[in-house]
């Protein structure tokens, strides 16, 4: 079963202002796309689950058509740069995205 | 004026230099205008607390030589925003005095340079409080008087309105504050009569130069030109390509929300945007809409010093330690709470990230648990003073060192110290601040110095 490793060119993590990581999906072409918005494994509900975080800190969840992308935001747990924080660009937060298996 | 061309360098002035191949490339094709960001709230709260810069400032010096430079040779508007990192007044002294002095070398001049400033004090904050409540952005709870209290430095956040009153004033450089990015691109095109809508989505795609391009490049040339009822983008380093799918992909770029950008004075929709690649390295999209705020308003960014901050590290290498690695932490927080209480607000704060288990996603981690042979500890201690923060480091790292457990071989050390010594860091800082002020004047709390530079020099 393939995974959405491979069937999104981009996947990336990223601050969206000091409150916010935001992650981009950008798929390979619209038939990878509809696939994994056929399947349901990637929705709100199942980035939530991935992460750990309740369906409140996930701001955002927005299906990008001309890209053909899926973008969803979530909260962060501190403010970028505060005390314990891990990762102050928000850069490296996408990969459990990878194995995500896609029907 | 039917187009209008900017040139955008880098998404981030000074942060490393500007690619200088590229930068000539686009400065030959004679653009309107020269047009930069210089700051960015995703370096931490640090440099705005401590108000320091982020950057060396031989590297800010460079990048402000390579646009001045072409920009008075040209006779066009340069246009600077955030200047150096944190866009506090600091940053917008260190940039007058860089550009002065190149002018003085370079024998450029004589020009008129417009210092807008953007910082914003504790009192003039909490007056305005008094009359109105400050929303707050991301979920936050409004703001309070006691969180203005523990920050150190507060900027807002500029729209078009101070840049364009630069301009009318004869400004042939603009060296602003803390400014919204869009916003910076977003004054000329305005100006001369462009729509709202463009002249924001303009400055939307340019504000990171050649991140909207492809293949990724940071710090390579981009130029953008807008129409009556286009914008169209086109990469100078012949090895990028503005596509239709860079530049969508770009538009989501690290906004919370891929179709809607709020910006002082309303929000940009971008959400019946066409996108049509002119030839292999051109695209031009239609489409863009203004959603005009109902009050005007500007972003309030403060950040405060939380404490003192030392660092310590320790590796574990012995697979029972590994297994019992949370033990050996509540082991060494009890052996510092026994000397300094309990950490908590106003006290000390100490945490552990353990790289190899889920020392990135921290909480969020999927997979928290070790599959490797070894791990790696960052301790950090916050306290009230260096000395405190040192001694929590270490009394924590040693404690790695002396944990008790069952199954233990190695009897002379339960961790290894790469360096057993405390590192101290920068003091730690907090985004305090992250909050909404309604204005009734857009310019009101962006005061303007001008400066006519150069003019004793011919």
């Amino acid at each position: 079963m393939p995974r959405l490793f491979d069937l999104a060119g981009t996947i990336r993590s990223k601050n969206a202002g000091v409150d916010h990581v935001t992650f981009d999906i950008i798929f390979v072409d619209r038939a990878a796309y509809d696939r994994v918005n056929t399947s349901g494994v990637l929705t709100r509900e199942t980035v939530a689950r991935l992460f750990g975080v309740s369906g409140d800190d996930v701001t955002h969840f927005v299906h990008v058509e001309a890209a053909p992308a899926v973008k969803f935001t979530l909260r962060r747990p501190r403010p970028s740069g505060d005390p314990g924080e891990t990762d102050v660009f928000g850069s490296q937060q996408y990969p459990p995205l990878f194995d995500i298996e896609v029907p | 004026m039917d187009r209008m061309t900017l040139l955008s360098p880098t998404g981030h002035l000074g942060f490393t230099p500007i690619e200088s191949g590229s930068f000539r490339a686009g400065a030959a094709r004679r653009p309107d205008a020269y047009v930069a960001d210089s700051g960015s709230c995703d370096i931490g709260p640090y440099p705005l607390g401590a108000d320091e810069q982020h950057s060396p400032v031989e590297w800010q010096r460079y990048d402000l030589d390579l646009m001045l430079t072409a920009a008075r040779e040209q006779e066009v508007p340069m246009i600077i925003g955030s200047a150096s990192d944190t866009g506090s007044n600091r940053g917008v002294d260190l940039f007058v005095r860089l550009i002065e002095d190149i002018a003085r070398s370079r024998r450029l001049g004589p020009f008129r340079l417009a210092a807008v400033y953007a910082e914003v004090s504790r009192d003039a904050v909490l007056q305005r409080m008094r009359h109105q409540p400050l929303v707050g952005l991301g979920g936050r709870p409004a703001l309070t008087p006691e969180i203005v209290e523990r920050t150190d430095h507060i900027v807002a956040m500029m729209g078009t309105e101070p840049i364009i009153r630069a301009l009318d004033a004869g400004a042939d450089v603009v060296i602003c504050g803390r400014s919204c990015d869009d916003a910076i691109f977003a004054a000329l095109p305005l100006r001369a009569g462009f729509s709202r809508a463009l002249s924001f989505h303009l400055g939307k795609v340019l504000e990171c130069a050649s991140l909207c391009a492809e293949p990724f490049m940071a710090k390579e040339t981009v130029l953008g030109t807008i129409t009556r009822d286009a914008v169209e983008f086109e990469p100078m380093h012949a090895g990028q390509r503005c596509t239709p799918a860079s530049v969508i992909s770009h538009s989501m770029y690290e906004r919370e929300d891929p179709y809607t950008h709020a910006v002082p004075g309303g929000a940009l929709d971008l959400q019946a945007c066409l996108y049509e690649a002119l030839d292999e390295r051109r695209t031009r999209v239609a489409g863009a809409r203004w959603i005009p705020a109902p009050a005007y308003a500007v972003k309030l960014e403060g950040a405060g010093r939380v404490g003192s901050r030392a660092f310590a590290f320790a590796a574990l290498r012995d697979p029972h330690a590994i297994r019992l690695i949370d033990q050996m932490e509540r082991w060494a927080r009890a052996k510092v709470e026994e000397r300094h209480g309990p950490s908590g607000p106003g006290g000390y704060e100490l945490f552990f990230r353990v790289f190899g288990r889920d020392g990135v996603l921290g909480a969020r981690e999927p997979h928290p648990e070790v599959t490797g042979h070894e791990v790696a500890l960052m301790i950090e201690a916050v306290a009230p003073t260096d000395d405190e923060a040192a001694a929590i480091a270490a009394l924590a790292q040693r404690n790695f060192f002396f944990a008790r457990f069952p199954g233990l071989r190695g009897t002379a050390g339960t961790a290894a110290l790469p360096v057993d010594e405390v590192l101290l860091g920068r003091p730690a800082f907090s985004w305090t601040i992250n909050h909404l002020l309604p204005l009734d004047d857009p310019c009101e709390l962006f005061p303007m110095r001008l400066l006519d530079v150069g003019a004793a020099v011919r």
